[in-house]
Parts: C-alpha cells; structure tokens; sequence
C-alpha cells in the first residue's frame, strides 16, 4: 500500500484550500524538503515540502482545484519496498480527486444569512451589489481612502513586503509604495508611539495590529496618549487614528493569542470602538473610521476574515457610526450581538424559527457609541433579550446593555435579560476544551427558551 | 557630574553670542526661574493642586535650545513642561492660569500642570506617562519627514525616563528611518527620589544611540551658551537628512521632584553648591556684567519686567473663573 500525502493544514483557521499547482509528476523521485505543489490557502500561497523520500504515485487532485479539504489525499507516494502496482490508489481514494474539478476561485464556503428586515438604511434600494469577503472589503476600503487622501497611510507588522500577516494589505505596497505602506520592527509600543505623535502632527495613521493580543504593549498610548489629548488639551489637538486588526479566539492558539477586547476599549471616553460582522459593514465602516478625527478601534475577526457577503458596488459607500443594524425581525424575543457573535445569534435565530420561535436579531456593529435606542425599542416589543459575545462575562458589553435596558424598560420584561458569553476562563489549546470555552448557537438557543418560557 | 561630563565632552566650545543674544537668554530664563517660584507659592497657598514638577534649576537647557529653533519645528516633553511652555512663547498667563485650573488656561482647565498644548507654538504637551513622549516625538518627526519638510522635534526626557523600554524601540525606529528628531535628555541627576548610580547601569546616557547608530553628545546643561551650540550641530544634522540625534543635557533641579517631595534623598549640601558654583542665570549675569554688556541697573530693569509679568500671570490665574460645568462633556471626541 502507497503512502497516502494528505492536503496540510497551513494555518491555525485553515478548513481548505486550493492546488494551486503541482511541482511534481506521477513517477518522479522526491527526496524529503522537496516542495510538492504550492497550496493556496485563504491568508497565503504555501509552498508543500514532501516529508518522505520515494516515487510519486499517483496525483489524486489536479492542478488548480479548489475547496480541496484539509486530509483529503492529494497524492500518492512509494516508498522503499513497495510496488507501483501495489501503490495504485484505491477507487476509493481516487474518487473524491475527479470531482474537486475546479471550481470558481473565489466561491463562497456557505451562503451567509440574509436579513429578513425590511430597513436596510445604509444603502438605497436597488444598489446593485457584489459579492466579496471581508477580507477583500476591508482592503478596498483602505485603498479607496488612501488614494482618496495623501495624508492616510498604514503601518503595521509585515503590512507591506510580505502583503499582509492576513492578507488584509495585499497589494497596497505596489499601489502606495513604501512612504505610504510601511513595515515597522516588532515593537508595538514604540511604533504606536510613533502614529499617535504624527496624527497629533496632522497625518492620519491606519495602525494594524497583528492581532489585538498585541496591542497590549501599546494600550498606554491607545488610552493615555490618542484618547485623552483632545480632552486634556481643552479641545486643541486631537488624535485622528484608526487601530485596527484581529481580535478574538481565531482557533487552537492558546491563551495569549484568543482574547476579545470589545468590552475593555468600548469602556474608554475619548475612544470609537468598531467591530463589524459584515463585509458591507467592515467596508463602510472602516472608510468612516479614516475619515474620523477620532482615535477609532476598529475590532476584526479572523475567522471572519474569509465570509463573502453581499456588499453595495458603489463608488464611495460609507456606514455611519452608531446605528444598529437590525438583521432579522422577530416578535418573541430580541438577540442582541456584533462582531462573530452574529454567526451565533443568526443560526440560533434559525433553529428557533424552526422551534416557532421568532427572534429579533440586532448587530450593534459599533460599540462606542452603542446605538441603544434600536436595542430599547426591540425590547419594548419582544419583552425579552439575550446577549451574545465572545468575551467573558465580566464587565461585558451583555452585562452594560442588561442594566441600560433594566434603567430604561423595566416595565417592559417579561424575563431577566440573560448574557451569553464565551467562559471565564484563559482559552485552552485542546480541541475539545476549545469548543467548550467558546460560546455555541445551542447555548443561545437556551438562553432564549430560558426568557421565553419553553 | 556636571563638571566632569562638560569638561569631557564637545560642547565646551561656544559660540560668539552677541550681547542681544545675551540678554535675551537672561531674560528668558529668569522669567521661566520667576514663574516657577510663583507656581511653588501658589501651590502652597492651595490655588493649584495635584502634581506640579517646577523646572528651576534646568532653565538653560529650554532657553539655549530654543534658540536654534525656526517656525515649524516641534517640542514635545514629560510633566516637567512649565519651563518648556514660556521658552517657546507660550503665554505665561495661560500657562499659570492652567495650573490654577481656570478657563483662561491653555487647556480651559481640563488638562493641568502636566497636560498643555500649544498648536500654535508646536508644543505638544505635556505628557505624564513617563516616556510616553519619546515615540510621540519621533512621531512629530515622522509627520514631518512624510510632508517633505526640513522641520525638527525636540524630544525632552529625563534620566529616569532613559531606562523605559519605548525610548530604544524609538531609537531603533528614528535611526532606521531616519528622522528629524533630536532626542534631549534632561539629565537633572535624579530619576523622582532615586540617584543616577543607583537607577542606571552606566553613567553615560548619551552613549545609548550608539547600538541604533545615532550620535550622542554630552553637553554641560547649565551653560546656555554650550548647550546653544551643541543644539546647532544637532539640528543641522537633523536638517541635513542625517537622521535622530541625542544631546545629554548635564543639568540639576534645584526643587523636589514635585511639590510634595520631602528631598531626604540628597543634601542641603549638595543643591546649595550647585546654586552657589553652577547656577545657569548667574553664569549669564556674570558674562554680561563682566563683559560690560549690561550693568547692575539695566538687569534690575529687567528683573522688574518680569516681575511684572509674573504677577501679571498669577493675577490673571487667580480671577479667571473656573470652567463653566458643561465643559465637562465637551471635548471627548469632534
């Protein structure tokens, strides 16, 4: 039997990928560090080194497919003592290979909810529309601002050269060049330092972040330095900045690598605090983010980065901070989330549709300034909210909107209002932990039966 | 200390000064030396609160710096930033107005001793993070490298503040990128209660850039005459494209780290000597009396216009009434 190479994982969110080409033929001799194929996934192009010595077998999946799934066998390999004959891949093996034919490029891993409210303010009707991920609506958003105002730029780890850690910047560097697309050492709190002191100068800095695990180092000058000078300055000099990058669990990271500051940055005054779920939202909302005079946190997700959404094809489409975005509209209870958090909310809402309860789902999208009135207003007919974020549970943003809505409609509960959020624990790295640390569709599904009464 | 890195360093050289020049240094110390004996004696009447760090001592530092300044260039400092304010120009009511916290200051009250900005004067704070200003300076130098102009930002700190880490991830980046920085360490012997031998590995602060490839120079910071010229050779150098600069300014705070400090760290002794042998105004007063450029009378002129200034300052920062109550929700975001 033939040594069966399996399509490798190339990165801690990686569920597939695509060949983008083979290095190699049937009957060739490979010795181990041998690149195989270069391997596409949704951050890079990866180069496949072989790991064995022998003759390649067979070639199961052809060149250029995609949506190849991590484990499917790619290839076979003989090694030492074995045979071709007897290295012929099983029908069984073989039979996935023919039908990844390729498919287009850019397909969308799942058809992502559509809202069933009737408001969408944030566009007109009839807009025609596109389709893209977050990822590529996020650089789009970038380049349209900067070729839109010389005085952006982006500076960040690996932004530049090496096209971005998660791909985000591709391309920019080629259309800005390096005075505008700048690469900076690992020194977060230094380099902070340096765009917050050239927005008080007059420029407008995209400052990317890793990820927001990071940004630790340089939280001093987030909080001390952009968000309180216009204040402590009597109005004088502000901080236009724009923070950005990943935030949250991505998958299997560890403790240092998994943590969701929405709740920490939307408690600082003198800070806007973003984090969309959406591509449309991550597109206009980040060109209104550039364009602020204000320091901007603006919270992405990894996971997230890969969605396709429907996104308006329109020359300058901006999303106005704090204005909620009411997704789904519902009678029996109101599920109020952002960022990832709507991934939960919106299958739960469909597993309650199906249960014959409706759900109201709300995606606050900005966080400072959180637009409480669409919350009240959903509250004061359903008579009922759950929460959902990924963070913990402790000072949330669940446990602000409980007691504003608790201020503001007591009269109208029918229930306590419930907070899901991830557990308050440090993330663990095994896999079953993992899953058990963050927070499920089935966790807000009891929730609402919990406030409902079912 | 201040001896021995003066006479060992370049900056005994100094430059023909003129007697207009002079005076003008004169002057413009003593008024900072005034206002910061105003300030300590408004502290002690209750009229300012919170922390106030009082800059008498290191006067020349500011003062001799400034002078190689043009429009445009920057200054960005630590909470020790009174001394810094009225060498650029800054409105000494304003600055004393702010202490009191009244609506008059420069910040409307809101900011205090350690928070004031001048757009106007390119001062940019006034910052109480201890080193915080470093890459906020390099910053300042960024901005300015990125619109194509030959401006400067001088970026104060302290000795204390030349152990934080931020200030070499600075350094690395202002010499990687070359920028138009030029790093003045105000070196007053003293990190808040703690003295140098005790805080700092190795004496000599301004050979610090040299791991970053940034030149370094110690300069005796109680003669305004050297530090003038040292600042001269750091500017042209920033100005020319040559990237970040370090100054080490030698200097001594004659007061405590802030009002509140008992000053069981050091003698009597030693800050009287500096004030008896060292003291930077003195040292102007002698060059101008002994060089026949003034005489007793025309520096009594000038001691009485700054007085004049000084309690014009302190009148204005005593009737300026405090900010209306609304102001306390204005400001926190445009």
């Amino acid at each position: 039997m033939a040594t069966e190479i399996l399509m490798p994982a190339l990165s801690p969110t990686m569920e597939e990928g695509s060949l983008a080409k083979w290095l190699v033929k049937a009957g060739d001799t490979v010795k181990s560090g041998q690149i195989l194929a270069e391997i596409e996934t949704d951050k890079a192009t990866m180069e496949f080194e072989a790991v064995d010595e022998g003759v390649i077998g067979a070639l199961l999946v052809p060149e250029g497919a995609s949506g190849v799934k991590v484990n499917t066998p790619i290839a076979t390999l003989i090694v030492e003592g074995e045979t071709a004959a007897t290295a012929a891949p099983t029908a069984a093996v073989a039979a996935p290979a023919p039908a990844a034919a390729p498919v287009a490029a850019k397909a969308a891993p799942a058809a992502e909810p559509v809202p069933m409210a009737a408001a969408t303010p944030d566009w007109p009707a009839g807009t025609p529309m596109k389709t893209m991920t977050v990822r590529e609506a996020l650089r789009e958003a970038m380049a349209e601002e900067m070729a839109r105002d010389e005085t952006v730029y982006l500076m960040g780890e690996e932004v530049g050269e090496y096209q971005g850690a998660y791909k985000i910047s591709q391309g920019l560097l080629d259309q800005f060049g390096a005075r505008r697309v700048i690469d900076t050492p690992i020194t977060e709190h230094g380099f902070a330092g340096i765009a917050v002191g050239s927005a008080f100068a007059g420029l407008r800095p995209i400052l990317e972040f890793m990820t927001f695990n990071f940004a630790m180092q340089a939280i001093d000058h987030i909080l001390n330095s952009a968000a309180k000078t216009l204040y402590m300055s009597g109005g004088q000099m502000g901080c236009p900045i724009v923070f950005r990058g990943p935030n949250g669990a991505a998958a299997r990271v560890g403790a240092q690598h998994s943590q969701d500051y929405a709740a920490w940055y939307a408690q600082v005054p003198g800070l806007k605090v973003v984090m969309p779920y959406s591509a449309a939202d991550a597109k206009g909302l980040l060109k209104t983010a550039i364009r602020d005079g204000n320091p901007v946190i603006f919270l992405e997700n990894e996971i997230l980065y890969g969605r396709s959404f429907e996104v308006p094809d329109l020359p300058d489409f901006t999303i106005p901070f704090g204005k909620a975005r009411v997704w789904r509209e519902g009678t029996d209870v109101t599920i109020v989330s952002f960022g990832i958090g709507m991934v939960h909310a919106l299958a739960a809402a469909d597993k309650l549709a199906a249960e014959g309860i409706s759900a109201e789902v709300i995606d606050l999208r900005t966080l400072r300034p959180i637009d409480y009135d669409t919350v009240i207003a959903s509250v004061q007919k359903t008579n009922r909210c759950v929460t959902v974020e990924e963070g913990w549970p402790v000072g949330s943003i669940g446990n602000h909107l409980s007691a504003t809505i608790m201020e503001r409609a007591f009269d109208y509960l029918d229930a306590p209002v419930i907070n899901c959020t991830g557990k308050d624990v440090p993330m663990p790295y095994a896999a079953n932990l993992e899953k058990l640390a963050l927070l499920t569709p089935d966790e807000v599904v009891a929730a609402v039966k919990k406030v409902t009464y079912r | 200390m201040v001896s021995r890195k003066a006479a060992a360093g370049a900056s005994a050289d100094r430059p023909n000064v003129s007697r207009e020049e002079l005076l003008k240094f004169y002057r413009e110390m003593l008024l900072i030396r005034r206002f910061e004996e105003k300030a300590g004696q408004l502290y002690g009447m209750g009229l300012i609160g919170g922390f106030c760090h009082l800059y008498i001592g290191q006067e020349a530092v500011v003062v001799g710096l400034e002078a190689t300044a043009k429009e445009g260039d920057k200054r960005i400092t630590s909470y020790r930033d009174h001394g810094h304010m009225l060498a650029c120009g800054m409105d000494p009511k304003g600055v004393m107005a702010e202490l009191t916290g009244r609506a008059g200051g420069y910040s409307r009250g809101k900011g205090g001793s350690m928070h004031m900005f001048s757009k106007e004067k390119h001062f940019y704070g006034g910052h109480g993070i201890v080193a915080a200003q470093v890459p906020l300076g390099a910053g300042l130098a960024f901005a300015d490298k990125y619109l194509g102009n030959d401006n400067v930002s001088f970026t104060y700190f302290g000795d204390g503040a030349a152990n934080q880490g931020q200030v070499y991830e600075t350094f690395n980046m202002a010499a990687l990128w070359s920028l138009p920085v030029v790093f003045v360490i105000e070196n007053n012997q003293y990190a808040m209660g703690t003295a140098q031998r005790r805080s700092t590995s190795s004496a000599d602060i301004y050979t610090r850039g040299a791991a970053f490839g940034i030149k370094g120079e110690a300069v005796d910071g109680m003669d305004v005459l050297a530090v003038k010229a040292a600042g001269q050779r750091a500017v042209a150098a920033c100005r020319a494209g040559k990237g970040p600069y370090i100054l080490e300014m030698m200097t001594y705070r004659y007061r405590g780290h802030s009002m509140s400090d008992p000053a069981k760290y050091r003698s009597r002794e030693e800050v009287q000597k500096m004030r008896d042998e060292r003291d930077a105004i003195e040292h102007v007063r002698e060059l101008l009396l002994t060089g026949g450029h003034a005489t007793d009378d025309d520096l009594k002129l000038v001691d009485r216009d700054i007085k004049a200034i000084v309690n014009e300052a302190a009148e204005f920062a005593k009737t300026s009434p405090e900010p209306d109550l609304s102001a306390l929700w204005t400001d926190i975001t445009v």
